[in-house]
């Protein structure tokens, strides 16, 4: 049984995240796929679906860390280049978790710091940037602070901070949201969305919540159980 | 309101550089995956050459004695020699008893225990018994347990009439009780610890909460529950007890009888020999112990499976059990008076170490003083070197191998298998005098006994397995997100081993680091094989005092033997915890 591919029809541009016919395998049983789509910078495309249907691996095989045990087939195009071959910190795709993920051994600044690139050279300079990041995410004055001491929201907009200072030509996301409450989830789920579009950055939502959905404003695919 | 974030470098500006970027190695982990195969090469064939090297000559082959026919005189020899009846009949009886009891004790307080606050404690007065050596905690239990010993002192004359020491053999009894005894209280944390741990990882809690809101009482529910699924998981661990019960030599020469005694130490005792024609002997003895316990693991797993499969009616008959309280009674007297003994052995060692005078009844010495300390203080220093440096350098190898496993392991998204696991507990169940001699005769021909480097080899073939089995769980716990997010934000992989992981798992590495070091100086016969007598560590002149030199003395060896390993524990305790001060998220 296949289902029918799941095309959307947008223009590729060529300058955004291109996903061409992907198929991903585990063991032979195809868990998701095939699937074309192409998100424009500054667009937000949602891929939803149950879990355990291949979206987590989808975004794991865009940045390139996809467990080898998965076999998949296709290709996966930023700004036009095939990516595939490239190793995960050489794609610039940042990716956004469920959880925050902030490194608990370092402070909220080094956290930051350490998604900033060496080009930016400089203690004062580097420390200048990540006050700044902060700041933007109204956590001035919080680069000393032990990450464990944040609240939930401060923290979800920390990991953001940390993700975008890396300089990501496109940003995954999966399920960023879901494990904050009601009200904290629309306003940092609004944060979100709007730096990827001031940055102009392709962006790729799962998540098997409406709302999320209906909030970014682009293409919605569903993405049924299997394939 | 995103100006902060617009790039100065890296990929917009550069597009040749995505072009010309290094596409990802073919082979996931890179040059990583020599690490496996060098590991395993490295504790697997010294372990089989070491076999083969025993087997020869005990087949009458020893080119280096000049004999190269193939004979099985040493094995007539072997059956002939007096005493052998008794030494295997002690071997099997000690080294049974005292699995089965280290086993019994530790699931009976397990089943009678879990989840209340005493169990809590328990583990936390149980782990450090753990870095306790053998040799030091026989020791001090013959200290303690001697016919002119501590315990006989408190109680004399005053509850018994002596005046004298007692003429009984209480410590090296004809029957191995002394023996069996210390090695169930040495086996019993250790096999305690395993099983909790084994309980996290089979999910326990949600398992006894079916089972109790069915009716059934804690300790049945526990029993038919929880123990069926987490037996498999400690078979390992209880194989490797049994192999180092049944062929342990230096709480044999300590606790057991001398007359005769073990094979273990009756072989030892054959390769000792001024005669060099014993070691033919000695060679078909040690083949015959490599036979015991293989023998034993046979039966031992036989009697699993009756077990099992007597069970099996039991768990379906639904009898409920009553609150359990009985056992726990009964377990919980057994490891008060096990922690008792051993934390009194531990005392005497300080106790001796640091006496002037002890005159029979009394319950402590009359004068104290540090001159034992200070007057021995140039002999310790060599032997203790040595025990350091060797540890240290062992650990620090086995560290960077494990690590360079897991992190292969992970890299190349290789899953543990179970015959991995076996691999790796090879050394642990392959019985040391097996094959050391054989690894002897291989350093002798390469000018290698005797050598520093050699010593810290032969350490290294039991380190590794335990830093291994300390470091893996931590290591493939750790959420495997984080080391995706740092690659993502731009981190190469030496970056996020070094900047995320390594720090991120300080804690365990430092612990396994802090095993590692006490199973090198616990070492007792591969450094009397390897050192071939011109390497010496506090362990084998602990063991070589306690036969007959001033208990002054050997207290302060063995205080020392036993005080080394307390303090890596100690460093691997508190390094992360005052650089991780300000981290909450990373305490425990």
């Amino acid at each position: 049984m296949s289902a029918p591919a799941p095309v959307v029809p947008l223009p590729t541009t060529g300058r955004g995240l291109d996903l061409e016919d992907i198929t991903l395998t585990l063991g032979g049983e195809v868990l998701l796929g095939p699937l074309t789509l192409s998100v424009r910078p500054g667009t937000i495309a949602t891929l939803m679906g149950p879990s355990g249907s291949g979206k987590s691996s989808l975004l794991a095989l865009i940045c390139g860390t996809l467990d080898p045990v998965f076999e998949w087939s296709g290709r996966v195009r930023l700004g036009g280049r095939d990516i595939a071959g490239l190793a995960p910190e050489r794609r610039g795709v940042g990716i956004l978790f469920q959880d925050d993920l902030l490194f608990p051994h370092l402070s909220v600044g080094d956290n930051l710091a350490f998604a900033l690139p060496a080009a930016v050279k400089g203690r004062a300079a580097r420390r200048e940037k990540v006050e700044a990041a902060l700041s933007e995410a109204g956590l001035a004055g919080f680069a000393d602070r032990d990450p464990a001491t944040l609240s939930g929201g401060q923290r979800a907009r920390a990991a953001l901070m940390r993700t975008l200072l890396a300089e990501p030509r496109a940003l995954l996301l999966d399920e960023p949201f879901s494990k904050l409450d009601a009200e904290l989830r629309a306003r940092f789920r609004d944060f979100v969305f709007d730096h990827a579009r001031a940055l102009g950055l392709p962006t790729l939502l799962v998540t098997h919540d409406p709302a999320d959905a209906a909030a970014t404003g682009g293409p919605v695919i569903e993405q049924p159980v299997g394939g | 309101m995103a100006d902060t974030l617009r790039p100065v470098g890296g990929y917009a500006g550069q597009p040749s550089e995505i072009g010309a970027a290094a596409a990802r190695p073919a082979r996931p982990g890179g040059r990583l995956v020599a690490i496996p195969a060098a590991t395993l090469a490295l504790f697997l064939i010294p372990i089989g050459l070491g076999l083969l090297g025993t087997w020869a000559p005990a087949l009458g082959v020893l080119p280096a004695l000049g004999r190269s026919t193939l004979s099985l005189d040493p094995w007539r020899e072997l059956f002939a020699a007096p005493g052998l009846a008794g030494a295997v009949r002690l071997t099997v009886t000690t080294g049974f008893l005292s699995t089965a009891l280290a086993l019994g004790l530790s699931l009976s307080l397990l089943a009678a225990w879990h989840g209340t606050r005493a169990f809590g404690l328990l583990r936390r007065v149980l782990a450090p018994l753990l870095a306790v050596p053998h040799a030091a905690l026989a020791i001090g239990l013959a200290f303690l347990l001697t016919p002119s010993g501590w315990l006989v002192r408190a109680a004399s004359p005053w509850a018994t009439g002596w005046e004298r020491p007692p003429d009984l053999a209480i410590v090296q009894d004809p029957w191995g009780i002394a023996l069996t005894l210390g090695l169930a209280l040495k086996e019993t944390p250790f096999l305690l610890l395993i099983a909790v741990s084994a309980m996290a990882q089979i999910g326990a809690d949600r398992t006894l909460a079916v089972a109790r809101t069915a009716g059934y009482g804690p300790v049945m529910a526990w029993v038919k529950t929880v123990l069926p699924q987490l037996y498999p998981l400690i078979r390992l661990p209880v194989y490797a007890v049994l192999a180092f019960s049944l062929s342990v030599v230096d709480m044999a020469l300590i606790l057991g009888p001398a007359t005769p005694p073990p094979l273990a130490p009756l072989v030892l005792r054959w390769f000792n020999d001024p005669d060099l024609q014993m070691r033919f002997m000695a060679a078909a003895g040690a083949c015959l112990q490599f036979a015991i316990v293989a023998g034993a693991i046979g039966v031992w797993y036989g009697l699993e499976k009756l077990a099992a499969r007597l069970a099996r009616p039991w768990i379906a008959a639904g009898r409920r059990g009553g609150d359990g309280g009985l056992l726990r009674l009964a377990s919980g007297g057994t490891v008060m008076l096990a922690v008792s003994a051993a934390s009194l052995s531990v005392i005497s060692l300080a106790v001796w170490s640091l006496a002037r005078r002890w005159r029979f009844p009394d319950a402590l010495p009359g004068t104290w003083t540090l001159d034992n300390w200070t007057q021995h203080f140039w002999a310790l220093s060599q032997p203790a070197t040595t025990t350091l440096t060797v540890g240290v350098a062992a650990t620090a190898v086995a560290l960077a191998l494990a690590i360079g496993c897991l992190e292969y392991e992970c890299r190349a998204g290789i899953r543990p298998t179970t015959r991995a696991l076996w691999l790796l507990y090879t050394p642990l169940l392959v019985p040391q005098i097996a094959f050391l001699f054989g690894i002897q005769v291989l350093l002798v021909a390469g000018r290698l006994d005797g050598r520093w480097i050699a010593l810290t080899w032969s350490h290294l073939l039991f380190v590794l397995p335990y830093v291994f089995l300390a470091l893996s769980d931590p290591w493939r716990k750790l959420d495997d997100r984080y080391a995706r997010t740092a690659a993502c934000l731009g981190a190469s992989p030496a970056r996020v081993f070094w900047r995320i992981k390594v720090p991120m798992l300080l804690r365990p590495i430092l612990f396994a680091g802090a095993v590692g070091f006490s199973v090198s100086v616990a070492q007792y016969l591969p450094t009397l094989f390897a050192g071939a007598g011109r390497l010496s560590s506090l362990t084998t002149e602990a063991v070589g005092l306690a036969a007959g030199a001033d208990r002054r003395i050997v207290g302060v060896y063995a205080f020392a033997q036993m005080a080394l390993p307390l303090l890596g524990f100690a460093v691997a305790l508190t390094v992360p915890a005052f650089l991780f001060r300000h981290r909450r998220g990373l305490q425990v």
